[in-house]
């Protein structure tokens, strides 16, 4: 355990973010134009850092916040449609998440336009499973009439579910709250698997032992992991291979040697 | 060491694994994925949310009837149909009286050159040579213009465009490009080197340079003029003049869609080319539908795009409608520099249906093709044949008598389609690509599809015995 929390520092480092021991580290994701500015300044006030993601012409913010005595480091992700790693900033996103290893990803989610915005978080809880789901602009989506059933949704994702309406500042006592309980353990997420077509899913039962057997599998989720090798992500896998190597050397050989 | 080694071998015998398994879903499987993910989004929501929202069944049930896969494509080619109606049905009077208005104003100018006693090279290089290609141009452009970009702009505004992109998307997939490709290519109707500019909203390089290379394939607003006119002369004459508007319009839809027709040959082609690579998926958002406001876009409209692109024309026109009059006037032996020049090019320009003089002109135009017509028309004035040209009747009679068949029609407008780009777009293209390579191909491409297809037009025409 102390080993991993190690390494990951290493990863993070390697992303320009540079968190402190007692530090957890907050990842915040959603779409364009959902309000994750104003999640993200409404949390963190001004205590805040604003830069380039390392080598990348795209903006990078990170803050801190306390909350119940405990320090969190909060990293503002590119606004992305998706995290398939179509442009520039969805493999930022992406690669944060997947190699950065936040403590916890919060999804921030348009409330009047879910369908679409539910897409990411469905992304993202496939890579992680500490997700915290943030439906913004509830406020908005009041206003177009619009009801969600947030014990449903929280039921459905298997991970919470915290309606807000940033601007008002409200629900975000309990943002902070599920965060905290997710960052330290103390409640448990199950997030939903997504269902994909017969073929796709026969396709990943096949490739999913063999994944396992490179042993990846405390690091990445192989059913992630499986799906980009079904997509044929060269780009991703090498860097896996690469960011896999920036640990030392020698877990990674135990790891392939238990495999074996 | 052995143990990675061991790694590596697990690694790469996996890559071949789910190549194997990607093949055998025909490589479908990236865009399957991604279409899962929605369905699952769908499925919780439908469980999860409740909506009486108006607006939004409103605009859901506008969006399944302009993006169905049924009546999307008709009421696409329906609405530029109806829009060229408009413009070309619209444009006929007033084009008539400013036509009519400046060309009085012409005679009024000579007049006082004659009063004045002003020698003749100098009446000729201002009245005969600037301010008639000037009246020409702002005669032509203008109210097409007008009209076209306020219909356009509103259509913008309505959101009806990027409704248009998300139908022609799987087409884009299909030739292995972008669906954003689409947006770049309605900016190029008002003007190629904005459309070229406009690829910058294409993320991968690969897609942003296919769209770059192939924007001129639609006609921009300096060429619409030429389409308008020639279909105009020669597309209508037959028909009782209730439908003549509805015909022209009909062919100039043709010719549209012939050029995106080459968009998607050219793209397709390019990408298992030069340029290889697989599609990228992109997220469309389409935005909500909006009550347009009028004011808003008559005035972005005029002033941005109108005004914009006519002030273009005009200091374009002033010079080179000088310098066509005088290599049209200097004569050495014979014949005038003009008639020496087309004379050169009539062999090839005969090959492809059009004659030395049309070509010429094209080739006179690259720095606007706004002023290709009226140096075409001038040149075939100092040729020899004098008429008032204050009419389209007249000017059919100029082209009819230089020689122009329904082919050589065709032609010109197939040419003007495919043509190299101006020069602004070809300089736009220098600078968004870096390269004077693609630059080079961005001039290459148009300007070989355009041979080649008049080429193949003509000899299969003069084949088949169908023009002389």
């Amino acid at each position: 355990m102390e080993y991993s929390s190690v390494s990951c520092r290493v990863l993070r480092e390697h992303f320009g973010i540079n968190a402190k021991e007692n530090q957890k580290v907050i990842a915040l994701a959603g779409n364009p134009n959902v309000g994750k500015s104003t999640v993200f300044n409404a949390l963190t006030g001004l205590r805040q850092h604003t830069g380039n993601w390392p080598g990348k012409t795209v903006d990078n913010a990170q803050g801190v916040f306390t909350y119940k005595n405990n320090f969190f480091l909060m990293v503002d992700l590119p606004g992305t449609y998706s995290i398939l790693a179509r442009t520039v900033e969805e493999e930022i996103a992406r690669d944060f998440i997947c190699f950065g290893q936040p403590d916890v990803t919060i999804v921030v989610l348009d409330a009047t336009s879910l369908e679409r915005n539910l897409n990411l978080a469905l992304q993202v809880m496939e890579i992680t499973s500490r997700v915290v789901v943030c439906v913004n602009l509830i406020d908005e989506a009041k206003k177009k009439n619009i009801s969600i059933d947030y014990a449903g949704l929280e039921q459905e994702l298997g991970v919470p579910v915290v309606p807000t309406a940033a601007r008002g500042g409200i629900g975000l006592e309990d943002l902070k709250e599920e965060v905290y309980q997710v960052a330290l353990g103390f409640k448990k997420v199950q997030p939903r698997k997504t269902r994909y077509s017969p073929e796709i899913e026969e396709a990943l039962a096949a490739l999913i032992p063999k994944i396992q057997d490179l042993g990846w599998g405390q690091f990445l989720n192989p059913r992630w992991v499986a799906l980009r090798f079904l997509e044929g992500d060269e780009k991703l896998i090498d860097n896996i291979v690469r960011h896999l190597s920036l640990r030392t050397g020698q877990s990674m050989n135990s790891e392939v040697e238990i495999a074996l | 060491m052995s143990n990675t080694i061991i790694g590596h071998n697990l690694l790469s015998e996996l890559k071949r694994e789910a190549q194997k398994k990607r093949l055998a879903g025909e490589n479908f499987f990236a865009d399957k994925i991604v279409n899962d993910i929605f369905a699952n989004a769908e499925d919780i929501v439908r469980k999860n949310v409740v909506r009486k929202d108006k607006q939004i069944n409103w605009s859901q049930k506008a969006d399944n009837v302009l993006t169905s896969k049924i009546t999307g494509y008709p009421i696409m080619l329906l609405t530029l149909g109806v829009i060229l109606w408009i413009t070309i049905s619209g444009a006929n009077v007033p084009s008539a009286i400013l036509a009519d208005v400046l060309f009085r104003f012409q005679d009024v100018l000579t007049g006082i050159f004659m009063y004045l006693g002003a020698p003749d090279w100098l009446h000729g290089v201002l009245i005969l040579g600037s301010y008639r290609s000037l009246a020409w141009v702002v005669s032509v452009m203008l109210p097409p213009m007008a009209i076209f970009f306020p219909l356009f702009t509103l259509l913008e505004d309505l959101g009806y465009l990027p409704r248009v992109s998300f139908n022609l998307d799987h087409i884009f997939k299909k030739a292995r490009a972008c669906g954003k490709q689409s947006l770049t290519m309605c900016m190029g109707f008002g003007c190629n080197a904005a459309g070229v500019i406009s690829c910058r909203i294409i993320d991968s390089p690969r897609e942003r340079l296919i769209a770059i290379l192939t924007n001129n394939f639609v006609p921009c607003n300096g060429r619409f003029p030429i389409l308008i006119a020639i279909g105009m002369i020669f597309g209508a004459g037959a028909l009782a003049s209730h439908l003549q508007s509805a015909a022209v319009a009909g062919i100039i839809t043709g010719m549209i869609l012939i050029g995106i027709a080459v968009t998607f040959i050219v793209s397709w082609a390019l990408s298992r080319t030069l340029l290889k690579g697989e599609t990228s998926s992109m997220v469309l958002e389409l935005p909500p539908y909006r009550r347009p406001k009028i004011l808003a876009v008559l005035y972005r409209s005029f002033i941005d795009r109108t005004i914009f692109v006519l002030r273009r024309a005009v200091l374009v026109a002033l010079p080179a409608g000088a310098i066509t009059w005088l290599v049209s006037n200097v004569y050495v032996g014979e014949m005038s520099i003009l008639a020496h020049t087309a004379n050169f090019l009539d062999p090839v320009a005969l090959a492809i249906g059009l004659d030395g003089f049309i070509l010429l002109a094209f080739i006179l135009g690259l720095p606007a093709n706004e002023i290709v017509f009226p140096i075409l028309i001038m040149s075939y004035l100092s040729s020899g044949y004098m008429i008032e040209l204050d009419s389209l009747a007249d000017l059919q009679i100029l082209l009819v008598s230089n020689g122009w068949t329904w082919l050589t029609a065709l032609c010109t407008m197939l040419f003007c389609v495919l043509h190299w780009p101006c020069a602004t777009t070809l300089l736009t293209a220098l600078k968004e690509t870096g390269s004077k390579k693609w630059s080079f191909l961005a001039f290459l491409i148009p300007t070989g599809m355009a041979f080649l297809v008049c080429f193949i037009v003509a000899q299969s025409a003069r084949l088949l015995g169908l023009a002389p």
